[in-house]
This record gives C-alpha cells, structure tokens and sequence, in this order.
C-alpha cells in the first residue's frame, strides 16, 4: 500500500490553494556528509544488514572460542580414559599403549586442529567407550532431545504469552497474582527436583504417567506422547515463568506509552488499541526472551533426560563425562554451544529486525 | 433548550482529583484542579497558561473527558454543544474523542506509534470513526500537509516517524487532529520541546491551519508570549484555581493580578554588561573536535571569557554549544587548538588534569535530577567536593555545607533531605552549592534553567548573578533561551552546526548588523506582544518576495 502511488497521479487539492510562506531555515545546508570518513557510510546506509552480518560474524568467532574452550577444558579435567578403563589392572606399559592406540601421545595442538577439522566435516571422530562413530551417535541422540525441547517449546511458549496476557488484563487483581506467585515457585525450584515430585505424584500415586521416559525406535508416535509427558512437563514449569513475566513486562510498558494515550484519545476501541498499536511494539521483547528460552530449553534438557532415563543428549554427555570418554564430551559440549549461540543470534536477529527504525532508516 | 449562550465547550465548576501514595504514608486525596470555568465559542482560541502542576494539561484533557495516570473528574460539567460529556458513557465518550474533539501532545515524537507510517495514524481516526471514506482521509491529510508547510506532502504520509524532524512531527500530529474536522482541538504545549527556529513555524502553521478550518482551540503553554501571538482570550492558572481570565489584549497590556504581572515582565535586564572585557580568564583558541567515530561536531571555534563575567553561548540542539563545554571540561579533548585558563594551558584530557585544574572550573547541568545521587543527602552531596578537595571533614564539613546552603537561600533544614524531597528549583540550587564547594573560577551552566518555570528560573538567575558579584565568578553560560542571554550576558557567541557565527560583548553581537543565522535566530524569539507573529511573517513574505 503506497501512499504516494495513490495521489502522484491526481495531485491537484480540491481545496483552496493557500498563500502559505514556505518558512525553511534561510541557511539551511545539507548536513556534513562529506566529512564522514568513507567505512561509516555503508554502515550508515544499511544499518539492518550491516547489524545482522555484524552478529553473524560475531556468532561464528564466538563458536571458535568456545571450541577452544572445550578442548581445553576437556584436556584439563583430572583423570584419564585410561587409567579409568584399565581400573586396577592399569601397569604404566598398557596405559602408555592405549594412549598412543588413542593418538593421546600427539602434541595438544595437533590434536585440537584434527579434531576440529573433522567437526568442521560433521566427523567427531570414534567413542573410546563402545568404539562406534560419535556422529553417528549423536545424530540419534540430537533427534531424541529436539524433539522433547521441541515439544515442551509447543506447549510453553503459547502458554506462557497467553498467561503474560491473562496477567496484564487483570493486573495487580487476584489472577495476575496467583498467576505471578506460582510461575516464581515453578522457576524457583531446581528442574530435577520438579521432576521427582512429578514422578512421586504422577506415576508413583496416581499411576497416570510413565517412568522411566525411555524411548526406542519404531515406538508409534502416541505412545511416544505420552511416555515424554513428564519430562516435557518439567521442562514446560521451568522455563514458563521467565516468559511469562517478560511478555507481561513487556504489554505493560506499552500499553503506559504515550502513543497508546494518543490511541485512547482518538476514540479507538480497545481491541484496535491492543492488536493495531500495543502489540506490533510488545513483540520485539517477547521474541527474544522466546528465543533465550528455546535456547535454555534445549541445554536445560541435559539435566531433565538423567533424571527421567530419556536416551537423548544430556543423558549421552553425562554418560561419557563418567567414563572420561572424550571424544563424546567434546562433541556433545560442541553441540549444545552451537544450538545456544544459534538461538541467541537468532533472538538479536529477529529483535533487531523489528525494529523500525532499522528497517526503514532515515 | 435552556442555553443561549454560543458557547462550544463551556466548562462549570470543574474539579479534578487524584489519589497519590506518598512511601510510608496513608494515601491522600489531592486536587489538581478546583473550582475552574470558562467558555470557549466556535472558531476562538482560549490560551491556559501557567507553571507546571498548575493543572492546565489536566483541564485540556478533560475536554475529552480523559484523566491521565489516574486523575479523576470528581465535580462539575464540560458541555460540548449543550451535551454534557462527562455524562456520556465508555461508548459515548469514544465518539467524541478524535472525531468531536482531538488532542495535539507535547512531545510529538512519543505520540506517535514508532512501528506505523505517518500517514496511517494521521487518518486512523478519521476512517474509524466512519467520517470519511480512506480516500477521502488521505485527500484530506494531503491538503492539510500542505497547510501546514511539511516538505513533499505527496509523500510525506510514507514516512515513519523516526524518519522526520521534531518540527516536522508535531506539524503532522497537528494535522491529526484537524484530519477529522473535529469541532474543538487541545494543544498541550505543542511548541516547547522544539528550538525557537522550528517553534515560529510550527506557530504559524498552527495559527494557520486554525484560521484555514475554523476549529475552536484550547492552547496550553506556560510560555505567555507564545499564546499572545495565537489565543483570543487567556487564562493565567496556578495551583489548579483561575488566578486571572480575560481577552488576551487585557492579559498582556493591563494583567491585573500580581502573579500574572510577575509573568509578563519576567526576565527584566539582571546584569549590565562589563565594559573591560580584554584580560581573558579562559581563552579557547581555534578549537575544533570530533568523535572517536570521525564525525566532526566542532570547527575551528575560538572566544574568550574574562573574570568574573558572563559568557552566553547560545544555539539550537546540535549547534555543538554542549560539545563546546564538554572540550572545555576535558570529556571531549580537542583534535585542534588549544585552550588556556588563567594564562596558562590548560590540559586537554579530564584524566591528566590536576586536582587543582579540576577544582577550578566545575559544572552545573540542565537536568539537576540526574546529575545527583537519588539515594544520597544533601549533606552527602555538597560535601563530597568539600571533602575530595579540601579535605573537610566531621564538625567542620557541617558547618561548611550549612554555609554553603545558606549562600543558595536554602536555609540548613535542608541538610538531611534526598533530591527527591527537593523542588525543581531547589534540587538546582543544590547542583550550584555542590559547584561552589570546589571554590571554583569558573562555572559552567549548561542550560540550567530550561527545565524550570519561569519564575523559579528567574530565581536561579537572579541567585547566579548574586554569587558572581559576592565571589567573582565566571560563567560560561549555555543556552537557547536568547532573553536569558539579554538578561544575564557579557558576552555572547551565537553557534550553528558547530561553527561560531558570531562572538563579541553583547552590546555588539545582539544588534545589527547581523548575519543570516543571527537574524533568523533573533526574529524567531516569541516577544511579549500582540501581532509580533503576524509581524514577523509579514517581513518574511516581503523578504522573500524581494529575492
């Protein structure tokens, strides 16, 4: 819809022409342009694009440093594989002898380059443990866990705006209350201890739910509804309240603008009010706490699948941190650092991107 | 029908009350507005004038029948053509706002919904409430973009708000309200956040628009030579009671009330200027600087300032007058020149001065709320000077600040306030006692008093020029207010887009011959006169018909 297009063509005002003194400023010059060193314009003329490659770029440096870390953080953790498989049988010649099979006996940054460059290729390279291909692995595994995150992602995130909203309708009443009081408790308790109590109540007392919450190929996917009920609903607990509180934040702070006063005072309806000039402006702050939680959901899982036995990534990692299988622990450490800096660029993205004062620069 | 009277809006007996929740106290009933009426014909303007909190604003929006943050109309009548609004229920009341009566906010820039174009929200109201058909609205808004002087109108309505000048804001938010062909449109100072060269237009365009459609008006200012220039009748408020009501010829020429005589002749000459002005005290020699990006915000500036006398340095937002005190101050070092104090350099970077280097030349900032720890007293605050240069302590501090608060008239029961206990003026004369603590030469006022009311500045100045004769004091003294600078000035340096125009004793720099900035800049100050706009615009046209 252009409003120029509309009238270029039939610009003549049925109105009276009026004599109105054009009142620039006599002196008026453009600004000094010319005077901006040359690297400021491009960013200055598209600031949007020059923003997100900006945090691309960032994103990937960001995920260099975290490999370094890990790597590092791997290699500096006591212990050794083979100490730990060789238990009381562990002479200093098999363990020199499983080192070199292991390539262990290869300078540090040697190993960091191979290592990352075949993660570059999607190759993590073979478990210690059960000498299968790590990726192979972790693909399965990947899958378990989006697809639990996923699905508790479903069910919380229109719930927790939903709620967000029920709570700024009838703010500081009873509902917006109770609403507040009960998200605080859910978020304030640690998720395994949620998952217990879930446990004790739900499949222990009342026998409605299934635990353990494994799941297995060829399960149909009912069934493997229901068996990832108790953990989704843990999941749904801890991450509810944060966007829930941030959506009401955000409606509220809003809705005491002056623009929404403005709306109030040319005798708009309320509905108009809300959906026409509130929400456009309330949504760049929920996408991104969105976005934060999808990225804490998807990390946060790690703790939720020990406690429910669900055969996805977290329970992976912590398997192989137990029996110092490196290879895994790097990879899944990989893994859940990529999926989180993915979403949070994703977050700055988006909230950059509805912005209008980036999209539509000056 | 029992009225007569002609009257559009007629408002009786109007009282306005609010609930507040002072911490720690029961709540408490106040009135912001009590006992005010007044009659408002077809086509007239009424100007509501006085300082804030006198409850102009309050009584504007009842005109539409709204009570901002929680304001309540608790007594009394608005009659819109006979019609009682305040009777009307949520649904009536929503068919007269912004179709009947509409509403021009002070700050255009956050009335304006950031994520929709111009153009939508100029004619929302007008397709809403079903008066005209889309096409018809958008003819409308075109012609009236055109009435009021905006830049391309064909286009203009494409814009985003964020894409558009202050000026140019409030001139479309104008053109909302009049889009409807409401009966009656509320200013709410329309013209106050913008520099005095955007203001005359925008009072032009407003004057204009109103005579080009006939719609009544409710002008609300609490600068009185504005609403000479634009209102057919004048209230003076104070305290949410009528002080003065009356045709604005009457108001101006012949104000009968002691309030609104202090108004009328506010800002009387308060210093006359020196006559030696050639030892200087702080010479600031071609100077020019630019931020770490690059951008250049100052070129080549060079003036001078003698003790214990006044520099005014006048211009509009982003004139770079700021950026000249932050130089000064060492925030921002010069990329060129070079600035001496007292004879000697002075060190460019705040961080390499000497303490005494900082002693010497202090700040007062436009917005004393921010510039003061709300969680710390007022002791706390003017000793910490006492106590970081000096080092005063204990029993001698006290006495100091005491002898300090007295030099500000404060009296010492203000010793253990916060800020938030204090006034506007007060908090202000605070900032200037935390100045004087460092004993300093030189003290530079970036726009201390455009946050306040009139007479509470004239407080201000008048307590400056006071302390400058007591102490001999310096000022660098930063504004845009050129009557503060006729009042109070030495010298004066005019800036425009980071450029000296002009600089000499004001005797000299204030009258002709002038450069074009000068001009513009002098013509554009609203003078306490009936006609003066009509004057101004009348030399323009010829102006501009002889070029």
């Amino acid at each position: 819809m252009n409003w120029a297009a509309k009238f270029s063509s039939r610009s003549v005002s049925p109105f009276r022409q009026v004599d109105h003194v054009p009142m620039s400023n006599p002196i008026e010059t453009k600004p000094a342009e010319a005077e901006r060193p040359p690297g400021l314009r491009w960013k200055a003329r598209f600031p949007l694009l020059s923003l997100i490659v900006e945090r691309l770029l960032l994103s990937i440096l960001l995920l260099f440093a975290v490999s370094v870390l890990i790597f590092g953080g791997v290699e500096a953790l006591p212990g050794d594989f083979a100490t730990t498989y060789l238990g009381q049988s562990a002479t200093p010649q098999a363990v020199a002898n499983i080192r070199s099979e292991l390539g262990l006996d290869r300078p540090l940054v040697t190993r960091y380059v191979s290592w990352l460059g075949g993660a570059l290729q999607g190759d993590f390279g073979t478990s210690w443990a059960s000498r299968n291909s790590v990726s192979e692995q972790v693909g399965r595994r990947l899958g378990n866990s989006l697809f639990l995150a996923g699905f508790a992602a479903l069910i919380a995130v229109p719930l927790a705006v939903g709620l967000g909203m029920l709570s700024v309708h009838f703010r500081n009443r009873m509902p917006d209350k109770i609403i507040n009081v009960l998200s605080l408790a859910a978020i304030s308790l640690p998720e395994f201890f949620i998952g217990y109590l879930l446990i004790l109540y739900f499949a222990v007392n009342f026998g409605i739910a299934t635990f353990p919450a494994t799941v297995y190929e060829g399960m149909g996917f009912l069934e493997r509804l229901q068996t990832i009920a108790l953990p989704t609903a843990t999941l749904v607990l801890v991450v509810l309240a944060h966007m829930m509180r941030m959506t009401r934040a955000a409606i509220l702070s809003v809705m005491s603008s002056a623009y929404m006063e403005t709306a109030e005072l040319k005798g708009l309806s309320a509905a108009r009010s809300i959906v026409k000039h509130a929400a456009p402006n309330a949504l760049a702050p929920i996408i991104n706490v969105v976005a934060l939680n999808l990225a804490y959901l998807v990390v946060g899982v790690v703790v939720v699948e020990v406690v429910f036995v669900y055969p996805g990534m977290g329970q992976y990692m912590v398997d192989a941190v137990t029996v110092r299988d490196m290879p895994v622990v790097q990879a899944c450490g990989l893994i859940f650092a990529a999926v989180y800096i993915l979403l949070n660029m994703l977050a700055d993205i988006l909230a950059i991107v509805a912005n209008p004062r980036l999209r539509h620069p000056r | 029908m029992p009225e007569l009277s002609t009257a559009l809006l007629s408002v009786r007996n109007l009282k306005i009350e609010a609930t507040s929740y002072p911490p720690g106290e029961p709540p408490k009933r106040i009135t912001i507005v009590d006992g005010v009426s007044f009659d408002l014909a077809k086509g007239k303007v009424l100007g509501l004038i006085g300082e804030s909190g006198a409850g102009k604003s309050t009584i504007g929006l009842a005109a539409l029948a709204y009570g901002r943050g929680g304001a309540e109309i608790t007594g009394g009548e608005v009659k819109l053509n006979g019609t009682d609004i305040l009777a009307l229920g949520k649904g009536g009341i929503r068919k007269v706002r912004g179709a009947r009566v509409c509403y021009v906010a002070q700050s255009a820039a956050a009335a304006f919904n950031p994520a929709h174009k111009l153009g939508d929200q100029v004619i929302e109201a007008s397709v809403k409430h079903g008066l005209m058909s889309r096409d018809e609205a958008r003819k409308r808004a075109l012609y009236l973009f055109r009435v009021l002087g905006l830049p391309n109108p064909e286009t203009f309505g494409n814009r985003f708000p964020h894409q558009v000048s202050g000026g140019q804001l409030q001139r479309a938010m104008t053109a909302m309200a009049l889009c409807p062909n409401p009966e009656l449109i509320v200013f709410d100072e329309p013209t106050t956040a913008l520099d005095v060269t955007t203001q005359i237009d925008v009072l032009a365009a407003i004057k204009h628009a109103i005579e080009e459609t006939r719609t009544a008006a409710l002008y609300i200012t609490h600068d009185l030579a504005v609403v000479a220039q634009i209102s057919d009748d004048i209230m003076v408020l104070r305290y949410g009671k009528t002080v003065e009501y009356g045709p604005v010829q009457q108001i101006i020429e012949a104000p009968r009330q002691d309030y609104t005589q202090a108004l009328v002749n506010v800002r009387q000459a308060i210093r006359h200027e020196a006559a030696d002005q050639s030892r200087p005290l702080l010479s600031v020699d071609h100077v020019s600087a630019q931020y770490s990006n690059g951008f250049k915000v100052l070129h080549d500036v060079s003036l001078h300032l003698c003790r214990g006398q006044t520099l005014a340095i006048v211009g509009e937002s982003g004139s770079g007058k700021s950026t000249l005190a932050r130089v000064i101050t060492g925030l921002l070092p010069p990329s060129d020149g070079h600035i001496s104090f007292d004879g000697k350099p002075l060190t460019p970077s705040l961080k390499r001065r000497s303490r005494d280097e900082l002693r010497r030349i202090q700040l007062i900032y436009q917005m004393a709320d921010t510039a003061m720890n709300p969680r710390q007293t007022v002791r706390d605050i003017i000793g910490r000077p006492l106590t970081f240069y000096d080092g005063l302590r204990g029993a001698a501090k006290t006495a100091k600040v005491k002898e300090l608060l007295e030099q500000i008239e404060m009296g010492t029961g203000f010793i253990d306030r916060y800020p938030a206990e204090l006034s506007g003026g007060q908090k202000q004369r605070v900032a200037i006692a935390r100045a004087l603590a460092a004993r300093p030469e030189l003290i530079l006022c970036d726009e201390p008093t455009s946050a306040l009311d009139p007479l509470v500045a004239e407080g201000i100045l008048k307590l400056l020029a006071k302390l400058q004769e007591d102490q001999q004091l310096s000022y660098v003294f930063i504004t845009h207010d050129i009557a503060i600078v006729r009042a109070i000035a030495d010298s004066v340096a005019v800036m425009h887009r980071g450029r000296l125009v002009r600089f000499g004793p004001k005797s000299q720099a204030l009258s002709p011959p002038f450069d074009d900035y000068t001009d513009l800049l002098l013509k554009s100050v609203p003078e306490m006169k009936l006609g003066w706009l009509e004057q101004v615009l009348a030399t323009r046209r010829m102006e501009s018909a002889g070029n």
